[in-house]
């Protein structure tokens, strides 16, 4: 079952789309799983043949848990024993996103005194707690979380599962990371203005909306500050190389959802457009893919929309920096001494201080601001 | 093009093409001289695709700058009719 979050920690299983016999392709769809964010679609992470499925349509199964054999080689027979997720059979498994290598067995979980402490008090058993923190441990969260399920009434409504999966998210979001904010308001007239020529020379279904400008500004502008494109391992930090931008979508039913669009620094404007295109109609649809959920390396939020000037958003861990766009709006823009009207939106940053200094951040939203002003250059 | 459309029949389309976008979009309370964002929670994205959607359906050209005349069910009425007639 793999991770689709953070705080994510079981997954019902929906429907198998192959069945054993099936060929497999990497990146395609083999099963459908029920989170509290909608309906994921599981992608194989390997080609080959789905050898025999582990679980039943029905069955909820914690994130880790093996799902289905997946034989990728030559070899003669599967392993017996400990398959891992939509993973090749082979002899050394490679780990992959929707199989996280699991701890050892060991007598006693491993958790700090605090989640010790807590779990008595919750009526927690430690035993049956997956654990989020380093090496497997058991952390307060985790307590924390496992005491609400066991309180959850079975037939809690996919918006309440949301609306908790976000609240533990955030709070653990705003207990852990120690966030620094910075905002910058950017001058829009020539990215606008070469928007509009652009739109000028493309059929309605090709044209681009101003937030992919936008969108691929802050995905290019990571190769310049890459700590901000990392995640917070509970322990250090680890850069990605992929961009894998994060984009915040409100669902209608409320609540929302940030899926990533992956390698956006190296989408053309075109391409990009039509990923965000797809990702919202797929997001607000419940047909998301479970590697669009799991491996966003920062997110791109804009409340524009809404008309409001500016986000201070929260960051999503293990990712340590999110970036804001408030609406895109005319201003009084003072040009070589002169009062001007101009088209402008505030970008904000909100970075892990842990990981990055106000410094580096500053760095980043002067270069977004400096690509913006050379849009052919998006 | 259908040059026989009437206005209810525009109307429908315009609505059928709001629904896609927005669900809880319903003809029978939507204020026609209010602009949809007024009445309806439209982002850029669900605009973007309820344009597409028109030109799709009603088989016309909508130039960017005319984005501004389709913000209500009327003026998208008038609108459209012009172009379709």
């Amino acid at each position: 079952m793999p991770k689709l979050g953070a705080d994510m920690t079981e997954g019902l299983l929906v429907v198998w789309h192959k069945q054993p016999g099936d060929p497999v392709q990497r990146g395609e769809v083999i099963a459908e799983v029920e989170t509290e964010k909608g309906a994921i679609g599981v992608e194989s992470y390997v080609t080959g043949v789905l050898e025999r499925t582990l679980v039943k349509p029905g069955q909820t199964l914690p994130v880790g848990a093996p799902m289905a054999i997946i034989r990728t080689g030559t070899e003669a027979e599967p392993p017996p024993a400990h398959p891992t997720v939509a993973a090749p059979v082979q002899p050394s498994p490679q780990p992959t996103a929707s199989s996280p290598p699991t701890a050892p067995a060991r007598s006693q979980p491993r958790a700090s005194p605090a989640a010790r402490k807590l779990a008595r008090e919750l009526g927690v058993d430690l035993e049956k707690v997956k654990g989020t923190g380093p090496a497997g441990a058991v952390t307060r969260e985790d307590i924390e979380r496992a005491a609400a399920t066991a309180k959850q009434p079975a037939t809690l409504d996919r918006a309440t599962r949301l609306r908790q999966t976000i609240a533990a998210a955030m709070s653990r979001s705003k207990r852990e990371i120690p966030h620094y904010y910075l905002s910058t308001t950017i001058d829009l007239q020539r990215a606008t203005a070469w928007l509009a020529d652009q739109n000028q020379t493309r059929s309605l279904p090709d044209r681009l909306l101003p937030g992919v400008l936008l969108l691929k500004a802050a995905a290019l502008t990571l190769r310049q500050v890459p700590e901000l494109n990392s995640v917070w391992d509970g322990e250090k930090v680890v850069l990605q190389e992929a961009v894998h931008l994060g984009v915040a979508i409100s669902l209608r039913q409320g609540g929302l959802i940030a899926p990533a669009i992956h390698h956006a620094d190296q989408l053309s404007l075109p391409e990009l457009m039509a990923k965000l295109r797809d990702l919202v109609s797929r997001a607000r649809a419940g047909s998301l893919r479970s590697s669009e959920l799991a491996d966003p390396t920062i997110t791109v939020t804009s409340l524009g929309e809404q008309g409001v000037d500016a986000v201070f958003p929260i960051i999503y861990p293990p990712q340590v920096a999110i970036v804001g766009f408030g609406k895109i709006v005319d201003r009084p823009w003072a040009v070589s001494g002169q009062i001007v009207v101009r088209p402008v939106v505030t970008a904000t940053l909100a970075a892990d201080h842990r990981v990055s200094d106000g410094h580096r951040g500053g760095l980043y939203l002067a270069a977004v601001e400096r690509l913006l002003q050379e849009p052919e250059k998006l | 093009m259908n040059p026989t459309m009437t206005t209810d029949e525009l109307r429908a389309a315009i609505v059928r093409n709001l629904r896609k976008v927005a669900p809880e979009a319903d003809a029978a309370t939507l204020d026609p001289t209010v602009p949809f964002r007024d009445q309806i929670d439209l982002d850029s994205m669900d605009y973007f695709n309820f344009v597409l959607g028109l030109h799709k359906e009603l088989q016309v050209e909508i130039p960017e700058g005319d984005y501004q005349k389709l913000i209500s069910l009327q003026s998208c009425i008038e609108y459209l009719a012009g172009k379709v007639r």
